[in-house]
């Protein structure tokens, strides 16, 4: 489908919409929009963070989501316990591929499933003995554990178990920092404010605990904040930045241990990915600590660039230097990915619905392959996200929060986009459909996708799923020769 | 009363973040700026009005109890 004007993108979703029911349209109208660069502020055309609508498919997830399976769990030497019944934890045990380095079970643990497993009883009688003895069990086990963090589903916050008062009276026992964090599934509208309660939690149990302590520091340190080490991510950004003269203290949370995050306040510069999970400590350390923060975008030769030079900026000509130096190793080695995927993928369209930060971070590297992003939208965003996105996407491109099944699918039957980026709960639907589809959460078990290295498996992965020839073999072959029967004879 | 966080924004600017609501916005104008008085009515980009009441210029970002005035949350 050619471009679509402002008129039509605007007459496409009053279409979509038709079949609601009259309140129910007045509330997801006001959940998509028809991009307008003009506008500065986005809450006066996209309301975002609001509850989804009974009723209708909606992909996000609940705050436990946020909190465990986002922040806490990439961080390798806490064991995180899934204080509640089994199956919360058995569902987000590894399936983020937050890579580590560590031998897992023995001083790493991230990709093992500890639970409370809460029976009757235990929602009877209260589960505070269960996880007292729990605690003990861990640390005969896992002795080389770092910490331990008490992430609670919803039965624990509808009894009102205290598990505050056992995390700090085992914490003296044991001698370990012992967080409670408070993310019962149902706070909240989505796993947004599971990534609140986290950043939260971390704030209050571990930001301050080596506050007294000395520290080598040097001028050139920095943190990476928000990068969870998907398929190897925060590595491939890490490199990028040492390489040019940095020094990574601490990597937020992907590959991430407790005491590089206690460090963290001793940095000069917060480096956040991540802008809707972890704003809130750099926000936090920032009043605090009086540590700057900087967003930056490792996705696409083009950003990556753009990015190095900022953070190059708030540092002095040696690291100015070493970002020119690093632009200038990589450049050709780019130069030579795009001169070989540009022409296979010039001019295909993408729609992107995914969380976080990528149906903005995305679009440059889309736009570095000659590829163009005609929709984007977010499970989880607010209004902040959404004004950074309305700057990314071009003019009359749709823009749709908290979007439903059946909104999505019926876009994508009328825009007819070559790829979609987006979760693995739609994956299927639209390979069905016949529509090429890379699951953009974690990477279709490929990656990672960030910084110059990044960016190679990326073009290749997005070049193997748009140009596969599998999309030409979905009709049954008697079908096709009708198909095309008819063509020749009309 | 909210607890709001008033920091400087890239531009230099004001920038105003209500964590409660997740809400971020530019503060358009603040009653008194001085080194010995500031805060006062503080105006958003999105038409909201705020109070803080005056202290000595503090060292930004800063979080501090306000009291909403008008418009918008």
């Amino acid at each position: 489908m050619s471009e679509l004007t402002r008129e039509q993108a605007q007459a496409l979703i009053e279409e979509v919409l038709e079949v609601y029911p009259e309140k129910a349209k007045k509330d997801r109208a006001k959940h998509l929009m028809v991009n307008d660069k003009s506008i500065e502020q986005s809450k006066k055309c996209i309301t975002s963070n609001r509850k989804s609508l009974p009723g209708v498919m909606t992909q996000r997830g609940c705050a436990y989501a946020g909190s465990k399976g986002v922040v806490w769990g990439p961080i390798k030497d806490i064991i995180d316990i899934s204080h509640g019944p089994v199956g919360c934890g058995a569902y987000s045990r590894g399936g983020r591929r937050n890579y580590f380095s560590g031998t897992s079970g023995v001083d790493s643990f991230c990709d093992i499933n500890f639970t409370s497993d809460f029976q009757e009883k235990d929602i009877v009688f209260g589960g505070d003995k269960k996880l007292a003895k729990l605690i003990d069990e861990l640390e005969g086990l896992f002795p080389l554990s770092k910490g331990i963090s008490v992430q609670s589903e919803c039965p624990v916050g509808l009894i009102g178990d205290d598990i505050e008062a056992v995390s700090k009276k085992k914490a003296v026992e044991i001698g370990k920092t012992i967080i409670p964090v408070r993310c019962e599934g149902f706070r909240g509208v989505s796993q947004s404010l599971g990534h609140h309660i986290a950043n939260d939690a971390v704030r209050d149990f571990i930001i301050s605990n080596r506050d007294e302590q000395a520290f080598e520091g040097t001028p050139y340190d920095v943190a990476i904040l928000g990068d969870y080490n998907i398929g190897g991510d925060a590595w491939a950004s890490r490199i990028l930045l040492e390489e040019m003269g940095l020094r990574v203290v601490a990597q937020w949370s992907g590959d991430g241990t407790l005491t590089e995050m206690e460090n963290t306040p001793k940095v000069k510069l917060n480096l956040l990915h991540c802008y809707r999970s972890m704003n809130y400590i750099a926000r936090h350390m920032e009043e605090k600590y009086n540590i700057p923060w900087l967003e930056y975008n490792f996705f696409g030769p083009t950003k990556i660039k753009e990015s190095l030079r900022e953070i190059a900026s708030h540092f002095d000509e040696k690291i100015q230097e070493g970002a020119e130096r690093v632009i200038a190793k990589y450049t050709p080695a780019m130069d030579a990915i795009i001169a070989k995927f540009k022409p296979r993928l010039e001019g295909k369209k993408v729609m992107l619905y995914v969380g976080g930060l990528r149906p903005r971070h995305t679009v440059g590297a889309y736009e570095d392959l000659g590829m163009e992003v005609i929709g984007a939208g977010y499970e989880f965003a607010h209004n902040d996200d959404y004004d950074r996105t309305m700057k990314e996407m071009k003019d009359a491109t749709l823009i749709y929060d908290d979007v439903t099944g059946y909104e999505f699918e019926e876009f994508v039957r009328q825009l007819k986009p070559d790829l979609i980026g987006s979760g693995i709960k739609e994956k299927y639907a639209f390979h069905k459909m016949g529509v090429p589809f890379r699951q953009l959460h974690s990477w279709d078990y490929s990656g990672p996708y960030h910084g110059f290295d990044g960016f190679a498996i990326f073009a290749r992965d997005m070049d193997m799923t748009v140009n596969n020839p599998c999309w030409n073999m979905l009709k049954a072959p008697w079908l096709k020769d009708e198909a095309e029967g008819e063509l020749k004879a009309a | 009363m909210a607890n709001i966080m008033v920091r400087k924004s890239a531009d230099g600017g004001l920038s105003f973040y209500l964590p409660k609501r997740d809400i971020e916005d530019s503060i358009t104008s603040i009653e008194f700026d001085s080194p010995e008085k500031w805060g006062g009515e503080i105006k958003l980009g999105n038409g909201g009005v705020y109070y803080i009441d005056p202290i000595p210029a503090p060292r930004l970002p800063i979080s501090v109890r306000a009291r909403r005035v008008d418009g918008v949350e």
